[in-house]
């Protein structure tokens, strides 16, 4: 793990992040040990950074350890899943007018000190949604996962590349950063269960830039994996199914901008 | 042997629901993860109405030799039992959800209330 000192440098260097209000959005489903540390990881990088933590119906003390660290938590009264609830914290965000967002997962896997990369295209306004890639770059960084796992991602990858134009290497990646246009789409029409792919066709056909930026990720912390081997396949086909469905779909209409 | 006929019908029928599900999942009113069973029902019953041998196949392994369409009907009673089985545990899971969003709900209003004295 990088040293504070090492992880304070990264934010001011990024012109005009400042004056910006920005929220980080962190779904957690039972990451008591893991959560603390993003939080604090989270405002070594940014101490002017709201942290939001959605607790995805915990049955561990997340929410509480969340909030002792300060962050602000949502606690769902039930398990909605990843989509549910990173569209939850969409919701929060639009709702109290933040300009940019970023998401980070709650189990640790990613690395709030690279946040500097993937800010970088949305303050220079050459995207409106910038996600990490895990394959973007020939290293890596050493992350490994299932076989299947891996297969799985590369299919989806060149369906979805295919579809939106435009070369994505992961599009399961849940590491992003969204200014207002992308977090405005969010909050009114975000996917379910298995969310990044489907947004990332949707974020196309609504005209919204994307970029990848490489980033390398960690070994989960804690707390499971929301998609086992077994369910990948069935995810896989459903995913599938609701990319190619979502193409005879008309695009949901913009929401006015509250005044 | 299958009735030419039963073939055809059969397989428009399921062609039919197949679309039907589609359009269903595409203006939506139906979610991917529950049209999923609708689907393979529509696929098995279509590809058993057209390969019209394999039926006649599956007819002889499970001792219907006089009426293979018979095989037919009891597939597709089968898949109907399973969408029917999978509605339940969706309903029981709802029920559920239900009970805790009004308690919770019910607990906010306590805090809020007596937050506003």
């Amino acid at each position: 793990m990088p040293d504070t000192a090492e992880l304070t440098a990264a934010a001011p260097a990024l012109a005009g992040l400042g004056e910006l209000r920005r929220v980080a959005i962190v779904p957690a489903l039972n990451e008591e040990h893991t959560v603390p540390r993003v939080i604090d990881e989270l405002r070594a990088f940014d101490p002017g950074l709201d942290v939001v933590v959605i607790d995805d119906g915990s049955s561990d003390r997340t929410a509480e350890v969340a909030a002792a660290k300060g962050a602000i938590v949502l606690r769902l009264p039930y398990n909605l899943g990843i989509g549910g609830s990173v569209q939850t914290g969409f919701r929060f965000a639009y709702e109290h007018g933040y300009d940019l967002a970023v998401r980070v997962d709650g189990d640790g896997q990613h690395d709030p000190s690279q946040l500097g990369r993937i800010l970088g295209p949305v303050l220079h306004g050459d995207a409106d949604i910038v996600v990490g890639s895990r394959f973007a770059a020939e290293d890596n960084g050493g992350y490994r996962s299932s076989r299947s796992r891996r297969v799985g991602i590369r299919i989806l990858a060149s369906v979805v590349s295919w579809i939106v134009g435009q070369r994505v290497t992961d599009p399961t990646s849940g590491f992003q950063a969204l200014n207002r246009r992308g977090i405005a789409l969010f909050a009114r029409d975000y996917p379910h269960d298995y969310p990044e792919v489907e947004a990332t066709v949707m974020v196309h056909r609504h005209r919204l830039r994307m970029q990848e930026v490489p980033v390398s990720m960690r070994e989960r912390g804690g707390g499971r994996s929301s998609i086992t081997t077994l369910r990948s396949v069935y995810y896989m086909v459903k995913v599938l199914l609701a990319i190619f469905v979502g193409l005879f779909r008309r695009n949901v209409v913009q929401q006015e901008e509250p005044q | 042997m299958t009735p030419l006929a039963v073939s055809i019908a059969g397989a428009i029928a399921s062609i039919t629901l197949i679309l039907v599900v589609l359009e269903l999942i595409r203006s939506r009113r139906l979610r991917e993860r529950y049209a999923l069973l609708w689907l393979a029902t529509g696929v098995v019953l279509t590809a058993l109405s057209l390969w019209r041998g394999g039926l006649n196949t599956m007819a002889r392994w499970v001792g219907v030799s006089t009426y293979p369409p018979a095989v037919l009907f009891a597939v597709g009673i089968l898949f109907i039992i399973a969408v029917l089985l999978h509605y339940s545990t969706v309903i029981s899971r709802l029920s559920d959800q239900n009970v805790m969003l009004a308690q919770r709900l019910a607990l906010l209003e306590t805090e809020l209330r007596s937050r506003g004295k």
